[in-house]
């Protein structure tokens, strides 16, 4: 009895109903499935079935859909583990996180707060910032080797400006990296800066206008007022953007002509994905591999919902 | 006094003024350069691409660059028709598809509707790329590798946009339905005649994201496909890329060329898209 009262709240049954809304309900229910049949079919194959499926077949020696695959338990992962083409994966796919993330936040949170206020030209400003966002990553990255070209690129022309000597960019290991950052900076900045925009108009104003008529200067009114009333938008964007950085790629591929940069020292985490599945066709263990990318964002972002419990503010 | 204790004496107001416009300024022109660049180079002739110092104005445009970039593939036209297909297909369905289930979730009481909401919910955690090796597993075995099939249907159901439109759904007035039961309209008439007319605005923004998304897609297609008949833009680009023969500014002609139907599309509904994705962050 209990139990049938627990299980129709969870599926969510009315609760003391006459015959006619029996009636109304089974109806709706019908109705509903009806209306949702087509996302469920297309979410269920290509979303919810696959999940278990790379599960699976990260288990396996899966090769082509021609050969039967063999079990062979967490081999894949053992080795992985060992290979140290994925660990410089892994430390690549950190650079960027690190040298992405925090650069456009602080940046983003800057210029939001040079737009939040009455001034001229501010729809200009929020589109010209934000138009990179839209742009076409393969398109864009062209745009940018070019840039980045070592002899006739504008970088080097700008740089040389202030007198720092032409860098080989696209052709040097050690600035590959720095490449995608730049890219990515460039095209994640608006999209940050008006979600943090509207963070700081969503604000109660009233509040930093009496800490200043009570003699705050403008660094503790941010300090104690406006970042700590920011905390919730700005913990949203660090997650999001944490966890998609752990997904660089396209970028990457495209700039670097479908290698992963220069002696194959730009790899990371999804390009080493796509190359054992698609180059080397062992699809088990790409899955393997898709796998650990899958719980190593699910760790960062527990530790990021953890670290922030205490210092996020939801008013 | 306590005027100015708030607002600053007004020669400094204008200093500020002027420094924050100094700064903004400066990064809408790095934001805006790239983009320039692109466009300038695409209408350079051959040798001024190789000019240096580099030229930022073209001395004479040449036009004729749009016309050679064109024809330097000989599917260009062909692409352009795909990713317009492909990306057309993909928003109509993903709209009408989540209009349905955004109702559903929203307005209808049924069985099992919590746990088949976070069921939804939860596909937002996992990475695409966890999906990448299974789904083509999956279309392969459907026989759709190197169809438009496997370039739209993967695609066309966002939970984003269904928790965007549900969310819309749920703060229109509960009286309305009840009225509407009253006369005698089920829920497909209310849906129609009530709740859509009311929901112009989510229902552009999800189209529009999916337009932009849908343009810009990049790894998948070129996973599904194979033929030349059924490339799109990007994976075309990609592979002018790797002709060596070709120069910069039939490049830089190129990547304007693909570039143009989402700029037009963003810059022509800009208002409102910088607003929806404003909302999208509120919600964190």
């Amino acid at each position: 009895m209990k139990f049938g009262a627990t299980l129709g709240k969870w599926l969510d049954m009315p609760v003391g109903a006459t015959r006619w809304t029996w009636r109304k309900f089974w109806a709706d229910t019908s109705l509903a499935y009806l209306f949702l049949l087509p996302s469920l079919a297309v979410i269920g194959l290509f979303s919810l079935y696959p999940v278990v499926k790379a599960f699976t077949l990260s288990l396996t020696n899966y090769f082509s859909p021609r050969v039967p695959a063999e079990f062979i338990g967490f081999q894949n992962y053992r080795e992985i583990l060992q290979d140290p083409m994925f660990w410089k994966a892994v430390k690549n796919t950190a650079i960027y996180v690190v040298g992405t993330v925090p650069v456009t936040i602080l940046l983003a949170l800057g210029i939001a707060m040079l737009l939040n206020r009455k001034i001229h030209l501010r729809a200009f400003y929020r589109l010209a910032y934000f138009v990179p966002y839209v742009t076409t990553a393969v398109a864009i990255s062209m745009v940018w080797a070019w840039i980045f070209h070592d002899q006739w690129g504008l970088l080097n022309y700008i740089l040389g400006w202030f007198g720092v000597p032409a860098q080989k960019w696209l052709l040097e290991p050690k600035w590959t990296m720095f490449t995608i950052c730049v890219l990515a900076v460039w095209k994640g900045l608006g999209y940050t800066v008006v979600l943090f925009l509207a963070g700081l108009q969503n604000m109660d104003r009233e509040l930093m206008n009496a800490a200043r008529i009570d003699g705050a200067n403008e660094n503790q009114v941010f300090r104690h007022i406006t970042w700590p009333m920011l905390s919730p938008t700005t913990f949203f964007i660090t997650i999001t953007a944490v966890i998609n950085s752990f997904k660089v790629f396209t970028e990457l591929f495209v700039m670097y002509g479908g290698r992963p940069g220069p002696l194959r020292e730009g790899i990371t985490i999804v390009f080493y994905i796509y190359e054992k599945a698609w180059d080397d066709h062992v699809m088990g263990y790409a899955s393997a591999a898709a796998y650990i990318l899958f719980f190593m964002v699910l760790a960062v972002t527990i530790f990021q919902f953890w670290y922030a419990r205490k210092r996020v503010h939801y008013s | 006094m306590q005027e100015n204790a708030v607002a600053g004496s007004p020669v400094w107001r204008r200093v500020k003024s002027v420094l924050t416009h100094v700064l903004l300024m400066f990064g809408a022109i790095i934001m805006i350069l790239p983009l320039y660049w692109m466009v300038a180079t695409s209408l350079k002739s051959y040798p001024e691409t190789l000019a240096y110092p580099p030229k930022f104005i073209p001395s004479i445009p040449q036009w004729i660059n749009y016309v050679d970039a064109w024809h330097s593939q000989t599917y260009f036209a062909r692409y352009f028709y795909n990713s317009f297909y492909v990306t057309i297909v993909t928003m109509v369905t993903e709209v009408i598809m989540t209009i349905f289930a955004s109702y559903a979730f929203a307005r209808m009481k049924f069985l099992g509707k919590n746990i088949l909401f976070a069921l939804f919910l939860s596909t937002m955690m996992i990475p695409g790329e966890v999906l990448l090796v299974p789904n083509f597993i999956t279309i392969t075995k459907l026989n759709w590798y190197d169809t438009y099939a496997a370039m739209i249907i993967p695609f066309t159901v966002s939970v984003f946009a269904i928790f965007l439109l549900r969310q819309h759904f749920l703060q229109i007035p509960f009286e309305l339905q009840e009225a509407a039961y009253l006369d005698g309209a089920g829920h497909t008439r209310f849906l129609f005649q009530i709740m859509l007319p009311l929901s112009r605005p989510p229902i552009a923004t999800i189209a529009l994201l999916k337009f932009i998304g849908s343009w810009n897609a990049f790894l998948w297609p070129l996973l599904v496909t194979q033929s030349a008949e059924l490339r799109t833009v990007p994976i075309g680009l990609m592979s002018l890329m790797q002709d060596e023969g070709l120069k910069y500014h039939i490049w830089m002609a190129s990547a304007t060329l693909a570039m143009i139907p989402v700029l037009a599309v963003f810059l022509a509904a800009q208002k409102q898209f910088l607003e929806s994705v404003a909302k999208s962050g509120l919600k964190g």
